[in-house]
């Protein structure tokens, strides 16, 4: 069944004219898009099956600009869908039609950097990695690392919690932030954290990241920076099986060895992106893994020893090292190319499961029972390390039969993440996309009070509100 | 005063259900180890986590473990040592500080988000923490978060109720991450550094790429690497080499090293003489020195650092609404808070415990608390007179 989007409110449609005028009166006219054309661009995000165009779209430049805008959107019962870059792949930023799109991207600059502190603190529409480039100068960098981080922006990785590869040993984007600048739905404007750690009182902050744009809106953030190691280097593990290479990571994991970064990819993940970015990945092996340790040249040889050894028991059929950066360059842009590089042969649909290291290779094989009982294809490529699984399910977007086969083994997929201690989402978030299937892990007490929270910041369900919890039998003010 | 001592998650339910209908406020207790921190509660009703002790899972090979909120950190910490696995953030032991007896524990650690050393580099408590089971004021079991590493699903109560200091529900549930114990923790020092001299050592130490664990200054500035023993090896030359211009630097010898991280995760130095009153201070590195500075100018002061000097432990004798004005605007110019960590209970009673937070946060933080806890049972008062 399709994603439900809300009946939108006539009486707000209605008013169209006189909310364009009141944003008129608080930002700069081109910050303004009014014209069909134009919304076009923000009637989607990643979720690109879906769409709805919203009232209008307003693009400030400032906090206090964001700030107005928000007030009064309150004042005038205006819903509100806050977007960073619109990167989303589970629709955290799709509009719906009675509500305005609130974007970040103008806010981009970097606003200061202290390598004493190691934190920089930016406006929250600058992109993931124009962070990482500020302070690459001094061998710093910033280190969630979505997919998307040329495009999507802190403020949506704010929202979303936002991964990336090389979290297993660095954390996610809530373990990297150490303050925001947060405007209240009301207009207020709070400094949460600081360049301080652990602020007294209730953790807000960490209740903010994740929260998916429906506490309010991020403007600022402090960020944690980092000295990058001395060298890093990506090496390719072929295997003929995927059992194998999840057996293979276990060990790897049991003997205390924690990698930067474990990557997955099945034989048809391998296939699609060695035909887009000519990685040099192997195409006789069942299964690859992308792992990549750090250090200096000697720490590096004594870690890949030992991983290679571990390899070694467990059939390891081929081993690559990057020995250029070149070279390791190429083996990741593979990796970070898989979800496009897919994109160019199939639609597709990208589940973000989470599940426990040790039911890998199970989740694996059921997934792909599960996909091909729907006569579907999947390719498999994930965070291996932490468990968060991303199988794409192959489908064609003009075919309304098949785009309900994919959603529903997508669905069967994600309740078999939870049977076996997983969870809906890893990384992408709720968005519209899992927020119909909440109900498979949590309770509807779990549910209430996570909405009695949020309402705590918007009673009157105003911003983002189509996302996270199902449209029915919902906490109303 | 009356006790409750449930053994399950549903009879905790039960008791809290009864609490919240005759509004009996709660005190929240472990095993009782840190009452003499945060403001004096005056309840009538203990609810205690002391029957509900176990290890409800542990997979060693999926570097997880959730244990009911009364079972004792000292069996986990062993638990998790028989594996050569710990708890990444080093918790904090106020035993020494309060001079308490007994065993801490883990729903305390979850509870009042305890990390130590370890803090600036392997994260909090509620960085390690993956899910909790609570019951909330309402007398309903909650859950959020789960066992796995990433966890996105839903707002995440999970960072609320760690650092709550009990105040938004009773844990009867807590899961954390664990780590790889390191096979060798070794550790640098260097002497007669002043402090503002040190920390400009840590920083360069801990902006390095070494992976520094632990950066402390007390007056001997200390640094700390962990990991493969080669690999500990090399680094400790690197850092010798980088930390040149502030002195020689010297290894101390393993033991010795582990020990006095021990001493500087629970301020063990700070302990004696136990009338004064101890601060807990947390700021920018950068502004480290020059807080600790501007306090000494006023008050008589004994401190050290620690997370390369954002962390600021300070004695000073007895804690007056004065003293803490000055410690409190010290810190609040430089960006940072400050809590009171031991003073006599009716200085506790009088003086903020925390930093009292302005007027918006201090608005949702009621909203919160109301939202999970409408009747005010929980702790109330423990962490803010209006909580």
């Amino acid at each position: 069944m399709p994603i439900a989007f809300p009946i939108p409110d006539e009486a707000v449609l209605g008013r169209r004219g006189e909310i364009l005028t009141g944003l008129g009166q608080l930002v700069a006219p081109e910050a303004l898009i009014v014209s069909e054309d134009e919304r076009r661009a923000f009637e989607t995000d990643a979720l690109t099956a879906y769409r709805r165009m919203p009232l209008a779209v307003v693009l400030p430049s400032t906090t206090s600009e964001v700030s107005a805008v928000l007030k009064f959107c309150a004042q005038n019962q205006v819903k509100v869908v806050p977007r960073g870059a619109g990167t989303s792949l589970a629709g955290g930023a799709i509009p719906q039609e009675d509500a305005i799109v609130l974007g970040v991207s103008k806010m981009n600059r970097i606003l200061d950097i202290n390598f004493g502190n190691r934190t920089a603190r930016v406006q929250a529409g600058v992109t993931n990695l124009a962070v990482s480039q500020a302070v690459a100068h001094e061998a710093f960098f910033y280190a969630p690392d979505p997919s998307s981080q040329l495009a999507c922006t802190i403020a949506g990785n704010i929202g979303m919690n936002s991964g990336g590869a090389h979290c297993l040993k660095y954390g996610v984007t809530t373990n990297n932030i150490l303050g925001v600048t947060l405007v209240l739905l009301d207009g207020t404007i709070v400094e949460i954290g600081g360049e301080h750690l652990d602020s007294p009182g209730y953790d807000l902050l960490g209740l903010i990241v994740g929260s998916e744009g429906q506490l309010g809106v991020v403007t600022e953030a402090v960020v944690r920076i980092r000295r990058a190691a001395e060298g890093a280097k990506p090496v390719l593990f072929g295997f003929d099986t995927s059992e194998e290479a999840g057996a293979c990571v276990a060990a790897i994991m049991g003997a205390g060895i924690v990698p930067v970064a474990v990557e997955f990819m099945d034989k048809q993940t391998i296939e699609i992106v060695e035909g887009f970015a000519k990685a040099g990945y192997p195409l006789d092996v069942g299964a690859l893994l992308i792992i990549e340790v750090e250090g200096s040249d000697r720490e590096m040889e004594a870690m890949l020893a030992r991983i290679v050894g571990i390899a070694r028991k467990h059939n390891v059929r081929h081993i690559k090292e990057s020995h250029s950066a070149a070279e390791a360059a190429a083996i990741w842009k593979g990796r970070k190319s898989a979800f496009g590089a897919t994109g160019r042969v199939a639609d597709y649909i990208c589940m973000d499961g989470t599940v426990p290291l040790g039911q890998l290779s199970n989740v694996l094989k059921r997934t792909g029972e599960i996909v091909a009982s729907y006569g579907l294809r999947v390719a498999n490529v994930f965070h291996a390390g932490d468990g968060n699984m991303h199988p794409l399910i192959l489908y064609d977007v003009n075919d309304p039969a098949e785009q309900a086969k994919a959603e529903a083994a997508g669905e069967d997929i994600l309740k078999y993440c939870v049977e076996v201690g997983g969870c809906l989402t890893g990384e992408h978030g709720v968005g519209i996309e899992k927020r119909d299937l909440m109900r498979f892990q949590f309770e509807e007490r779990d549910l209430w009070q996570q909405m009695r929270v949020r309402a705590v910041f918007d009673p009157a369900w105003l911003l983002n509100p189509a996302k996270v919890f199902p449209l029915d039998n919902r906490l109303t003010a | 005063m009356t006790r409750h001592n449930p053994t399950s998650e549903a009879e905790a339910c039960a008791i809290v259900a009864e609490a919240a209908a005759q509004r009996t406020p709660l005190a929240i207790q472990g095993s009782g180890t840190k009452r003499a921190f945060g403001r004096p509660p005056q309840f009538e009703l203990t609810l205690s986590s002391s029957q509900m002790t176990k290890v409800t899972l542990y997979e060693p090979a999926e570097f997880v473990i959730s244990a009911e909120p009364g079972a004792p950190l000292s069996g986990i910490v062993r638990l998790l040592a028989e594996h050569r696995q710990e708890l990444a953030f080093e918790p904090l032991d106020y035993r020494p500080l309060l001079g308490s007896d007994g065993e801490p524990t883990i729903g305390a650690v979850a509870a009042m988000n305890l990390s130590g050393p370890r803090r600036i580099a392997g994260g909090s408590a509620r960085d390690s923490a993956l899910g909790v089971r609570f019951v909330n004021g309402r007398g309903e079991a909650i859950k959020s978060g789960g066992r796995v590493m990433k966890n996105v699903t839903g707002l995440d109560l999970v960072k609320l109720m760690v650092g709550a200091h009990g105040t938004l529900g009773f844990l009867t549930e807590v899961t954390f991450k664990v780590v790889p114990s390191p096979q060798r923790v070794a550790t640098l020092w260097l002497v007669g550094l002043s402090d503002q001299t040190a920390i400009a050592a840590l920083s360069a130490a801990l902006g390095s790429p070494y992976d520094v664990s632990g950066a402390a200054h007390l007056p001997r500035t200390l640094i700390r690497v962990e990991g493969f023993p080669d690999s500990v090896e090399y680094r400790l030359g690197e850092l010798r080499s980088l930390l040149k211009a502030f002195g020689t630097a010297e290894v101390l010898a393993d033991d010795t090293g582990r020990d006095l991280w021990g001493a500087i995760r629970d301020a063990t130095v700070l302990a004696e003489p136990r009338d004064k009153a101890i601060w807990r201070i947390s700021t920018a590195p950068t502004k480290g020195a020059d807080v600790a500075a501007r306090i000494a100018r006023t008050i008589d002061a004994r401190w050290f650092f620690d997370w390369g000097g954002g962390l600021i432990w300070l004695a000073c004798s007895t804690a007056s609404a004065a003293s803490a004005a000055t410690i409190r605007a010290a810190t609040r110019e430089a960006g940072g808070h400050a809590t009171l960590v031991r003073a006599p209970e009716d200085v506790r009673a009088a003086v903020d415990v925390f930093d009292p937070p302005v007027e918006a946060i201090a608005r949702l933080q009621t909203g919160l608390k109301a939202s999970l806890d409408p009747a005010g049972i929980f702790n109330p008062g423990r962490m803010f007179p209006e909580l």
